[in-house]
Order: C-alpha cells, then sequence, then structure tokens
C-alpha cells in the first residue's frame, strides 16, 4: 500500500523516537539514525519492517531518528506515522 | 488498595515506562486533557502498546479516555480494551446516562473480545455542577461502576469561584461525593493536590480527604505519591488498636458475653468493622501480625 502524503510521528525527546514517512519510488528505504545503531540496529530495522508489513506499506521513505526508544514506543510511533501517511487518522 | 492513583500524560513514552517504579497503587494513563487533539492518535496506539507490553506489577492500570463530548471515546475504548486495562476514568461525567452509554459500549466490546462481562471498571469524573448533583445515580449507573473521582479544577470553573490551596469552594462537593459514593458501596477519590512543590499542603490537604472519607487520593506529580500513601496507609496504633478491638470480640464471643468495652469505651458494631477494614488494609500492605 502507498504512502499518500508525508507524516511523522514521535519527538526527538528522551525514550521516544522520531519517525517521519513519505511517498516511496517503488521501494521501501528506511533510513536509521541511534546511538545504539552498532548494537541494536539490526533489530531496530526488523521491528520497523514488521510493523510496516502489518500496515500492509511496501512502497516508502522512512525516516527513523531513535532516542534510546522502547520497542513498544518504537512500534506505536512507526504505527501512527503510517497511518498518519496513508490519511487513516 | 488504591491510596493513590498518579496521572501520566498519555503520549509521553518517558514517563509512561517508569509509571511502575514511581510508588503509586495505580497508573492513569491520560488520553484526554495531557494530550493535544493532534496527537490523540498517536497518544492512543502508545496507551495500547504500554498496556500491551509492560509489566507494571501490582499497580493498577486505569485509562482516562477523552469524554463522550468528543469523537475520540469509542475508538480509545476500542484500541485498548483488548489488552485490558483494570479501569477507565471517564471525564466529565455529568448524568447517570453518561456511565451507561460507555458501559453499553464496553459490554458491546467485550463481548466481541470474549471477555467476561463487567471485566473492565469504571469510575466516573464528577467535576461539573451537575455531576456532583447526580453524584449517586451516576455511582449506582451500572454494576461496572466501581468508584467515583473529584476533579476540583473543572469543577470551579463550572462553579465560577476561585480554585484556592485550602479548598473551602469544594467542601461541599467533598463531602457530597463520599455520601453518594459510600451510600453507591463504591470507592471515592479526591482530587489532585495541584502545588507540586508544597510538601505541607499536600500531607494536609490528603489528611482532611482521608477525614471526610475519601478511599484515596488523586495526584498529578510523583512527588506527591509517598505522602498520599503515608497518609492513607493505617498507623501502626490503628494497627495495633484494630486487633485489640478484635482480639476482645473473639474473648466475648467465646466467654459467651454480648457486650463489651474497650479502653473504656463500648465496642459496637460500626468499630470491629472499621478494626476489619483496618486490618484488612493493613495485611495488603504487609503490616498485618503475623498468625500464628
Amino acid at each position: 500500500m502507498d504512502i499518500k502524503q508525508i507524516a511523522s510521528a514521535g519527538t526527538m525527546e528522551s525514550s521516544d523516537v522520531y519517525v517521519e514517512i513519505a511517498p516511496g519510488n517503488g521501494t521501501l528505504e528506511i533510513s536509521l539514525e541511534s546511538v545504539v545503531v552498532q548494537q541494536f540496529g539490526d533489530a531496530i530495522r526488523a521491528v520497523v519492517l514488521e510493523v510496516l508489513q502489518e500496515q500492509q506499506v511496501d512502497n516508502a521513505n522512512v525516516r527513523i531518528v531513535d532516542r534510546g526508544a522502547l520497542e513498544c514506543v518504537l512500534r506505536a510511533r512507526v504505527e501512527t506515522a503510517a497511518l498518519r501517511g496513508k490519511g487513516n487518522v | 488498595m488504591r491510596r493513590s492513583m498518579l496521572f501520566l500524560p498519555g503520549n509521553n513514552p518517558n514517563m509512561l515506562i517508569n509509571g511502575n517504579c514511581l510508588g503509586a497503587d495505580a497508573i492513569i494513563f491520560d488520553l484526554e486533557d495531557a494530550v493535544s487533539p493532534a496527537e490523540k492518535d498517536a497518544a492512543r496506539i502508545l496507551v495500547r502498546n504500554t498496556l500491551r507490553y509492560m509489566d507494571f506489577g501490582g499497580c493498577e492500570r486505569i485509562v482516562r479516555i477523552n469524554s463522550i463530548d468528543t469523537p475520540y471515546w469509542k475508538k480509545d475504548l476500542s484500541t485498548i480494551l483488548p489488552w485490558k486495562p483494570d479501569m477507565i476514568l471517564l471525564p466529565k461525567t455529568g448524568a447517570a446516562a453518561d456511565a451507561q452509554a460507555v458501559d453499553a459500549y464496553l459490554t458491546e466490546l467485550e463481548q466481541q473480545l470474549g471477555m467476561e462481562p463487567n471485566t473492565v471498571a469504571l469510575m466516573p469524573l464528577i467535576e461539573t455542577a451537575m455531576g456532583v448533583e447526580n453524584a449517586f445515580s451516576i455511582a449506582t449507573a451500572a454494576k461496572r461502576v466501581r468508584a467515583l473521582f473529584l476533579g476540583a479544577e473543572d469543577l470551579t470553573t463550572d462553579l465560577q469561584c476561585k480554585r484556592t490551596k485550602e479548598s473551602k469552594e469544594i467542601f461541599y462537593a467533598r463531602t457530597r461525593l463520599v455520601m453518594a459514593a459510600r451510600a453507591a458501596g463504591v470507592e471515592v477519590y479526591d482530587t489532585p493536590f495541584i502545588d507540586i512543590n508544597d510538601d505541607i499542603g499536600i500531607r494536609e490537604d490528603a489528611a482532611f480527604a482521608k477525614d471526610l472519607g475519601f478511599s484515596g487520593k488523586v495526584s498529578i506529580s510523583p512527588r506527591h505519591v509517598e505522602v498520599i500513601n503515608e497518609v492513607f496507609s493505617p498507623t501502626q496504633s490503628e494497627i495495633d488498636y484494630a486487633y485489640e478491638v478484635l482480639d476482645a470480640i473473639a474473648l466475648a464471643k467465646k466467654q459467651g458475653k454480648g457486650a463489651i468495652s474497650l479502653r473504656g469505651k463500648m465496642i459496637d458494631a460500626p468499630i470491629v468493622t472499621r478494626a476489619q477494614q483496618t486490618i484488612s488494609m493493613a495485611m495488603a500492605l504487609g503490616l498485618g501480625r503475623e498468625e500464628a
């Protein structure tokens, strides 16, 4: 499912994650910034992909700026950004 | 047992994830006033995930949804209910019909989710003059109504009076709510004390609420939780006296005596009931006597 509009969710505050989602060019592109990217980068990407799959998003550019968010927070923010990007709020 | 209930803003991960270590008996995840209209969707999903993934131990999980005059309340409930919050706090409850509308929708959701009826309790937040006047009918509006909660900030706005630290302006509302809740057989919780830095004021305010008959007090700051817990816990001398009462009753029963006195005062049924309540709370807090 396509993302119709640029949308974001979350904040840059501690324990949160900022997620920005925009219409893609036929694929799913994910960029990730996190102070723990060396240790948890793969795990964070896997969670982001899983939530996007649940939301049936396969064509989008996604920017993740992690500020030490727990997985439940990351899941919430990605889901919110995806729903907003699809116009389902 | 809910001596203290602490509000946490529903869209603030830093506070939500630490909710279980702030000492409150219950946490209230707030989807209403603490969340701007533009972030209602985000908060709802974040609170749902917090309920789903976080372990709050013995800390009760309450969600304040948006009031029924907003477009949000049904979505709030349908999003969070699968993860079984212990209780729903319904703001701006003005009449029994408000509580019944939410009760009906909760019943529908519980059926859809295969949950037992009345699994999720309801606590109407009384914060309008109409709500205060209808307190008893609200408290008895549905089986799932297990408590009332007085919200003084909105109430004083509705009363067109100043909200003061002395709280004389809410005295009637406080006593009215306690009376209505006790008559209905439900718990009743006092409004937050809003001066976060006044350590003496919160203690006095909580003690006054306890003296009026409130079951506990709500807080908007983790700083107030410890004091509230202390005020609403039985003291050692209260616990000792309660045991004396129960021991005296047990002895009198053994000796076939009808009426007894203790410390020069007659022990009658209300005193025994109060002693039992004190012991029950002491046991819950781990302060009770070890039985042989």
